[in-house]
């Protein structure tokens, strides 16, 4: 099965630019299906990037960020080929993991 | 609801009801000696994201108050057309910054985000929330152990949550 992450990571002199959509329902709870039963919550908790065996970002989600989340951010400290490793787990605990290489 | 029928049906609710009761008072013992601190360590803040005020919010994520700021730049849209995705986004020009979190106001709870910023991380954030009803949106970025805050409203003329 393809990821349900994908990352565009750009250096650009000292600066990485980290873009990340994750594919991922985020129900929150308090929505109806067709037959009137709610959908229980499911949704992303935490989201990690790590580069060069550091944190570089963590996300703590609750039910408000959209569906299929979409974040951006940048750091310093990388350069072009280094790995930037994404995970997230969700309330369900299921989990996924993606390494990029900064282009 | 869910239709239920029969007694045993209830009384295994019950039952899951009393256990889990249990589980959480026990669970809940370790904290009770510390509030949680959620910014400062790796744990996910279940607690705080469970407030339903923005202000309950913000105690439970960093046990202090925010103090507005015009050091902090919320870009947000005036008016949202879908609630379901808003993109919002922060940027900030204040030093030692370790966390950037995003709370809704009149959500049914309303932290909505909460970014760790470590050491050599820019202090910008971009994402995309879901919004119930017009309401403000507030950041609030932890700066050097101090918190500051940012607000826009945003109007949403249909709502993200359902209903």
């Amino acid at each position: 099965m393809a990821s349900s992450i994908r990352v565009r990571a750009t250096a650009n002199g000292d600066t990485t630019e980290v873009q990340a959509l994750i594919q991922h329902p985020m129900d929150t709870g308090f929505v109806k299906d067709a037959k009137g039963e709610l959908i229980p919550a499911h949704y992303i908790q935490q989201l990690k990037f790590e580069c060069n065996g550091k944190d570089v970002f963590v996300a703590d989600w609750g039910t408000a960020v959209s569906k299929d989340p979409y974040v951006k951010f940048s750091f310093k400290g990388a350069k072009k080929g280094d790995d930037l490793k994404v995970s997230w787990t969700d309330n369900k605990g299921a989990s996924d993991t993606i390494t990029a290489k900064i282009s | 609801m869910t239709t239920l029928t029969g007694p045993t049906a209830t009384r295994r609710l019950i039952l899951q009801g009393a256990a889990s009761v249990a589980l959480l008072g026990l669970g809940n013992l370790p904290f009770g000696a510390a509030p949680a601190r959620a910014a400062a360590n790796d744990k996910y803040p279940e607690e705080a994201f469970k407030q339903k005020s923005e202000a309950d919010a913000i105690k439970a994520l960093y046990g202090k108050t925010a103090e507005p700021s015009d050091k902090i730049k919320l870009d947000a849209p005036e008016i949202a057309e879908n609630g379901g995705v808003v993109p919002i986004s922060v940027t900030t020009t204040l030093d030692k910054v370790t966390s950037i979190s995003f709370f809704v106001a009149e959500n049914p709870s309303a932290l909505a985000a909460s970014y760790r910023i470590p050491e050599g991380t820019i202090p910008t954030v971009a994402n995309r929330l879901k919004m119930a009803k017009t309401t403000n949106v507030v950041a609030i970025v932890e700066a050097d152990g101090k918190l500051y805050s940012a607000t826009k409203e945003v109007k949403v003329t249909v709502g993200g949550c359902g209903g």
